[in-house]
């Protein structure tokens, strides 16, 4: 069987990449949104342990960066929730295609 | 010596007048603003008459002969290091004669006015007007720099303007200020096309400069001028004609005459003041102002003046002889007697004994602005009794207006030129020096005397003679007061003995005095002239008779024509509606209206078509937004990788 090698690991998280731009293109629920926006960071955090791994196996920077990102990604998550919730007292729905005031 | 404070306030005076009438007038000055106006030109008068009296017995000689001083000249706008206009003031014979001639007559208006214009609501509006109308002309002939007379001569033009549009409420009066000013602005457009061509070629705008250059033959610039043409004229020629359009606009000359008959519209006085005496001689003293370019290089264009003078006598004394309004006969006569002065002008030659058309055309100026001024307040004295302005309903008037009688048959008598009045005098020396250089407009001079005497007896015996008229009589209130009669009278003694001054002694076309040399056998026939004018006038109109009516059947077309004014003014309205509007105005409009403003509409609405289809990429929508960052990093990612090294 197959070696997992570094092209392997990098193609998951390309994938998991897209995916999460798609899916903050497509969804109407602004939750869903955040969800894709979480699948982003994660796929970045992905890639940055695989060259850690793969290519600079002695030293921990890539490790470090991750932990920031997942400390980051938290404290943002909190932050869009708290617009979430301030947007549904004004619109009283979570949609984005009823947030479109801000236009020509 | 000159006084130069005295020089100056002859001028302000009238203009503190204006300033202080024209704003305070009309409510703190209600009734006494003709009494100041009257002071300040009494003032006015009598500083002329003491710089006049010093300069031609005092000071004014160096030899022998008349200078022309320049007492103080101030620069104003400077265009390089020789030309500049300046303000400054000329002192010279004619310049100090038209001081005295000018501040007398507005004195005698204002003093007239002061009974005429009682009762007039804007009273002291109209004495400002008349202060500023004052100021204009004074300044106009103390100019010493050829743009500073353009300016008074523009200031000229708007008190004019103002004055006959006086009584704005009447649509005739409106039209005729109008039609006054936008006329003699078209002929000044020719006065500032020869100002340019003129102050080009000599280098300078001054008076005494610009004469000195063009007459001495051997200066670069006169020979420059004279070679230089255009179509067959030389430029110097070209700018001496375009001077001489300005002052023939002003002044009345022939093309230009349409305006002044409508402008008896404006007050009476205002008409004595204006259209007599002052503004029109305007174009009279500015050729004579010139006039030594005039004779010494460009003898063509003083042909010219001449033959239009001439023209312009014959023609408006026949209109004369036929219009019934008694204002209109005087506003003809005016363009006739102009048309003496401009042809003694045109006759004259610089220097010695053939320089008499220049003294007398002065000299001319002079009595006619008596005689003229007498002939209006007179005129004016029969309106504000009688309450019209037409002769068919005066007549037997003497009985009414015993003082107004006197005076108006004494101007009569002097403009038709019966000895001694004083326009024998001066018409009897514009005649000679008709006769020593130039048989035809002799003849034509001579002739149009003939007219002169007879239209203005018929005009002195149908309003005084004739018949009686009753019907307005009801209402009348005898000879208006003392205010109105005291400037006739005075004017009457000038007109009677103004005849007397030696003139020759002062006003010269070189400024040497000539001898006075009086030629009876010369003055028989034009004595003869007037007086069978008169005669036939008499015969005519004393008596209330059928001749008249049979002497206008004889004439046919020709007195329709008269009558019509040779229907001048239709000409020219049918040249500016059908031609001029319709080629040149409509196609312009048109160009303005679709092609100037299209383009700036065309332009608005491009862009705003541009932008509405531009504007919806601002959606509203986030996740577009999102889109769009995303196609732009990348785009950048590619850029960089691929292309940036």
């Amino acid at each position: 069987m197959l070696q997992p090698g570094l092209y392997h690991i990098l193609f998951i998280s390309t994938a998991l990449f897209f995916i999460g731009v798609y899916g903050f293109f497509s969804r109407r629920n602004l939750i869903s949104i955040l969800m894709s926006v979480e699948l982003v960071l994660n796929s970045v955090n992905l890639n940055f342990i695989a060259f850690n791994k793969y290519l600079w196996a002695d030293k921990l920077d890539g490790l470090f960066f991750t932990i920031f990102i997942i400390a980051i990604a938290a404290a943002e998550a909190a932050v869009a929730i708290a617009i979430i919730i301030n947007l549904y007292r004004s619109h009283h729905s979570i949609d984005v295609e009823e947030a479109e005031q801000m236009k020509y | 010596m000159l006084n130069e404070t005295y020089l100056l306030l002859i001028p302000l005076l009238p203009l503190a007048g204006f300033v202080i009438l024209g704003l305070f007038g009309r409510k703190y000055f209600k009734k006494s603003s003709g009494i100041i106006g009257t002071v300040l030109l009494l003032i006015s008068a009598l500083l002329a008459l003491y710089i006049a009296y010093g300069y031609f017995f005092e000071f004014g000689k160096a030899d022998g002969v008349y200078q022309k001083l320049i007492p103080f000249q101030y620069t104003w706008l400077r265009f390089g290091d020789s030309m500049s206009i300046d303000m400054g003031a000329l002192i010279d014979p004619i310049s100090v004669m038209m001081l005295v001639v000018i501040t007398f007559i507005s004195l005698m208006v204002h003093i007239y006015s002061l009974g005429y214009m009682k009762g007039e609501e804007r009273f002291s509006t109209y004495y400002s007007f008349l202060g500023l109308f004052t100021f204009s002309m004074l300044g106009l002939v103390m100019s010493s720099n050829i743009f500073q007379i353009y300016i008074f001569w523009e200031l000229v033009g708007i008190s004019s303007f103002l004055l006959i549009g006086f009584y704005y409420e009447k649509p005739s009066a409106v039209a005729a200020c109008k039609k006054a000013f936008i006329v003699t602005r078209f002929a000044d457009l020719g006065f500032l096309i020869g100002i340019l061509i003129l102050s080009f070629y000599a280098g300078t705008l001054d008076f005494n400069t610009l004469i000195e250059r063009f007459t001495s033959h051997s200066s670069t610039e006169f020979h420059l001028a004279i070679t230089s043409s255009f179509l067959g004229i030389s430029a110097l020629t070209w700018g001496m004609i375009l001077v001489f359009v300005g002052g023939a606009g002003k002044s009345a000359m022939l093309p230009f005459h349409i305006w002044l008959p409508d402008a008896m519209e404006g007050p009476t006085p205002v008409s004595a003041l204006i259209h007599a005496a002052t503004m029109v001689v305007a174009g009279v003293y500015l050729v004579a102002r010139l006039f030594p370019v005039f004779a010494l290089s460009t003898p063509h264009a003083l042909e010219l003046v001449a033959y239009v003078g001439a023209l312009t006598a014959l023609f408006a004394a026949i209109i004369a002889c036929t219009q019934t309004d008694i204002k209109r006969v005087l506003a003809f006569s005016t363009i006739s007697q102009i048309g003496y002065m401009m042809f003694a002008l045109g006759v004259a030659k610089y220097g010695g004994e053939a320089g008499l058309g220049y003294t007398a055309a002065m000299f001319h100026l002079l009595t006619h602005a008596m005689f003229k001024a007498l002939l209006f307040l007179g005129a004016g004295s029969v309106i504000h009794f009688i309450h019209s302005n037409e002769m068919k309903d005066m007549g037997g008037l003497r009985k009414y207006l015993p003082i107004t009688n006197i005076t108006f048959l004494i101007a009569c008598l002097s403009i038709s030129g019966i000895p001694p009045f004083s326009g024998f005098f001066s018409k009897e020396e514009i005649l000679l020096a008709a006769s020593q250089n130039n048989q035809v407009i002799y003849w034509i001079g001579l002739f149009t005397s003939g007219l002169t005497a007879f239209y203005m007896f018929r005009l002195y015996f149908s309003i005084f003679w004739n018949k009686t008229s009753s019907s307005l009589l009801e209402k009348s209130h005898g000879e208006g007061g003392f205010a109105m009669s005291f400037p006739l009278i005075l004017l009457a003694i000038g007109a009677a003995f103004a005849g007397f001054i030696p003139f020759r002694d002062f006003v010269t076309s070189d400024g040497k005095p000539l001898e006075s040399v009086f030629h009876w056998q010369f003055s028989i026939l034009p004595v003869l002239m007037g007086l069978s004018g008169f005669f036939i006038a008499f015969w005519m109109y004393k008596k209330e008779t059928k001749l008249p009516g049979k002497a206008a059947a004889l004439f046919g077309g020709f007195y329709k024509a008269s009558l019509q004014k040779f229907y001048f003014d239709e000409i020219y309205l049918f040249i500016t509606h059908k031609i001029i509007f319709n080629l040149i105005g409509k196609p312009a409009a048109w160009f303005d209206k679709n092609v100037v403003n299209g383009l700036v509409n065309a332009t608005g609405n491009t862009t705003q078509i541009f932008s509405a289809k531009i504007k919806k990429i601002q959606s509203g929508k986030v996740q577009q937004y999102a889109v769009y960052f995303l196609l732009a990093t990348v785009l950048m990612a590619v850029l960089f990788i691929y292309w940036w090294k």
